[in-house]
């Protein structure tokens, strides 16, 4: 049982952003990255898999020199191969990126594929489901629970009301929700072992893909920017708690209008 | 929320990328699991003992061994390890020094392969707990004094004497005792419930809550001859092993110190007072902040070295001596100008750092107090040892006469 699991290098979600000179992107001076973090999900399910009915996980990126970081991670937490596809993903829409990372899922042995439900930073869930149709493959979205054997998958997920229990046959693309699992930290030996594995790197046009079809496309950052600051806040005075109240209901009325 | 650590001159050049990740991964282990439950933990005087198994599975046990398994880390990244635990809080970082460097290293050290094949793969796995049994209610600072000894019969030991202030004791399923033994200091293996082998805790401590401390009796407990760490004869046997104990301290301590400074930075920025504008903003408050986050660096610096000297195999005991003494000091002044930084808040368990403190106390104590390693250091520099002033006649004849007790047993 071979999987592969899609990983996304993103700032810590805790990180202040700012925007950068040219107004479209982020400033990454600074910024801490972390793996994706429905990304854990996904790769804690696939070495799960891998300790139940061996295999390799294979983890994949597509993102600048510095997302190898985030395969380094996921090695030291068990993952046991790494294939970087090195480019400015930050310039590609979801598509294109779905193109590159189907692309380079052909390129390694695989009998399912994991994506978190959305790259936290553009959330924009799109990545994983269009990268399965690319392939061809059933998909299973926003997962709670996974079982795998005799060449399908049992998948369930949360749907408003009730829970929905999914079949499909493999290979399928799997998108982890929270809940799917409890991710582990990685181990010190893991991550002495995460050393001695060679990082497989390649470039757009490795993968026969044309990196200027891919970047700017169909979908461009026209600016960023950041949320307006919030205002402060109005003090109302308390010395007479009833005219307060009064005036704290007003206020929700027919100011807040949350009443 | 997660902890930003403490980098005022890009300290963290001086790490590998693997230290680095050690790091982050223990990092992130104390900001999820450690800090929710650390202040209950210490109000009930309670260790967490949920967090062992995770700890063992990480891989915090004897980190630095590479047989059986294990990491095999460098020493950089073991006192990075130290450094975050004791961010969460002195005793989680006593439990695993305890562990790793006071009960695994003198087996691996000093023990024999049948005793390093039985113990050390299962106190890696935290399937066993250990504590180190040196000091005695007489004997602290001057452990060569100690009064427990041990008398071969046949083929076994028969122990007889008391411990005191022993982390883990009541809790441990394996106790390193060391005791006098035919004119030398041998270590020993202990197992919990041999006859005759007790425990009692020191309840009631103001520090190290979250940490348990014990006395150990023995009486005429007997243990299987096989059960002496077969290369100790000597007081060097047991410092050996607080040397490696006290290199964790000198980084835990700048975990401690940079936990207490990151609240104090952070409560300063927000507090307001006078003018509306936060504390800051106040001369005197940013003197304590420049002094915390100097010595902080100062300090990262030391122990960087420290950790670089001992992975060639050049760290001497009176180095340590150095980063014990001084780190440990410095986290505990870091502790006490944050307290004061937080007014009032500053003594409530609501902010880790009145607990920092009283912890900080037990600290600066053990493992060799701070006036002791002065000592160490000051020998070290002049030649001339200042630990044992001339003998009163009365200790004189004392001694004398319990030498005389000891050869009639
Ligand atoms: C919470 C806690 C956990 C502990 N865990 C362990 C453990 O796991 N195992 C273990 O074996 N021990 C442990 N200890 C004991 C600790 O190592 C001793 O307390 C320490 O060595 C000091 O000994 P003492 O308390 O007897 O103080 P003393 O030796 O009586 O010292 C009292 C004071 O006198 C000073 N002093 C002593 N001699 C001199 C001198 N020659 N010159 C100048 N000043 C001197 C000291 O610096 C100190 O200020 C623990 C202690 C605590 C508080």
């Amino acid at each position: 049982m071979n999987s592969v699991v899609c990983i996304s290098h993103v700032p810590d979600t805790e990180s202040r952003i700012k925007v950068s000179g040219d107004g479209r992107h982020i400033d990454e001076a600074g910024l801490k990255f972390i793996v994706s973090p429905y990304d854990e999900f996904a790769l804690e399910e696939a070495i799960r898999l891998k300790e139940k009915n061996g295999g390799d996980v294979t983890v994949v990126t597509y993102g600048p020199e510095r997302a190898a970081q985030a395969l380094r991670e996921c090695l030291a937490r068990g993952a046991t191969k790494a294939l970087h596809i090195k480019g400015e993903s930050a310039d590609a829409d979801a598509l294109g990126i779905a193109k590159v990372l189907a692309a380079a899922i052909r390129s390694v042995p695989h009998d399912i594929v994991f994506f978190g439900k959305q790259g936290v930073g553009t959330d924009n869930g799109l990545v994983g489901p269009m990268t399965a149709e690319l392939l061809g493959y059933p998909q299973v979205n926003v997962v709670t629970h996974l079982e795998v054997a005799d060449g399908k998958l049992t998948a369930s997920r949360e749907i408003e009301g009730a829970e929905e229990v999914i079949e499909a046959p493999l290979p399928a693309v799997i998108t982890a929700q929270k809940g799917l699992n409890e991710p582990r930290y990685a181990s010190l030996k893991g991550i002495m072992a995460a050393k001695k594995i060679a990082i497989d790197t390649k470039s757009v046009a490795d993968l026969g893909l044309d990196e200027s079809n891919i970047l700017n496309q169909r979908v461009v950052f026209v600016s960023l920017q950041l949320p307006p600051e919030k205002a402060g806040g109005r003090k109302i005075d308390a010395s007479d708690p009833a005219a307060a109240a009064q005036e704290i209901i007003k206020f929700i009325r027919e100011e807040a209008k949350a009443l | 929320m997660s902890f930003p650590g403490v980098d005022y001159m890009d300290i963290d050049s001086l790490y590998s990328e693997d230290e680095l990740m050690v790091r982050q991964t223990v990092r992130d282990f104390v900001d999820e699991e450690v800090l929710p439950i650390i202040e209950h933990a210490n109000r009930e005087e309670k260790f967490p003992n949920h967090l062992i198994p995770k700890m063992a599975e990480m891989g915090l046990f004897g980190a630095t061994i590479k047989e059986y398994d294990l990491p095999g880390l460098n020493n950089v990244a073991y006192g990075l390890i130290m450094q975050e635990l004791e961010r969460g809080d002195s005793g989680l970082r006593s439990f695993a020094s305890v562990q790793s460097g006071l009960v695994m290293y003198p087996i691996y050290t000093y023990g024999s392969k049948e005793q390093r094949d039985y113990w050390i793969p299962k106190l890696a796995a935290g399937e066993k707990i250990g504590c180190f049994g040196l000091t005695e209610p007489d004997f602290g600072s001057n452990p060569g004094g100690m009064r427990t000894y041990a008398r071969r019969d046949g083929n076994s030991w028969v122990l007889n004497g008391a411990k005191a202030w022993i982390t883990n004791g009541s809790v441990a399923d394996v106790a390193v005792v060391w005791a006098k033994c035919e004119g030398t200091i041998r270590g020993f293996i202990v197992e919990k419930g041999t006859p005759g082998f007790t425990t009692a805790y020191h309840m009631g401590k103001f520090s190290l809550r979250a940490s348990v401390t014990s006395q150990l009796f023995f009486e005429d407990c007997r243990i299987p001859a096989e059960n002496v760490l077969p290369e100790t004869n000597g007081l060097k046997y047991p410092l050996g092993c607080l040397t490696q104990a006290r290199y964790g301290i000198a980084w835990g301590g700048l975990g401690a110190a940079m936990a207490v400074y990151n609240t104090a930075l952070e409560y300063s920025k927000s507090r307001i007072q006078f003018g509306g504008m936060p504390i800051a903003s106040h001369q005197l408050v940013q003197n304590k902040l420049a002094w915390m986050v100097t010595e902080i660096t100062k300090g990262q610096l030391l122990a960087t070295q420290m950790g670089r000297l001992k992975d060639q195999g050049k760290l001497k005991p009176h180095h340590v001596s150095m980063g014990k003494m001084n780190n440990v000091n410095i986290a505990l002044e870091c502790a006490r100008m944050a307290r004061d930084i937080l007014g009032a808040n500053g003594v409530s368990d609501e902010y880790p750092v009145i607990r920092h403190m009283m912890n900080l106390e037990s600290v600066k104590t053990y493992e060799g107090t701070h006036d002791i390693h002065n000592l160490i250091i000051g020998h070290a520099v002049t030649g001339i040892p200042a630990y044992n002033p001339p003998m009163s006649a009365q200790a004189e004849q004392e001694a004398t006469e319990r030498a005389a007790e000891l050869a009639k047993k």
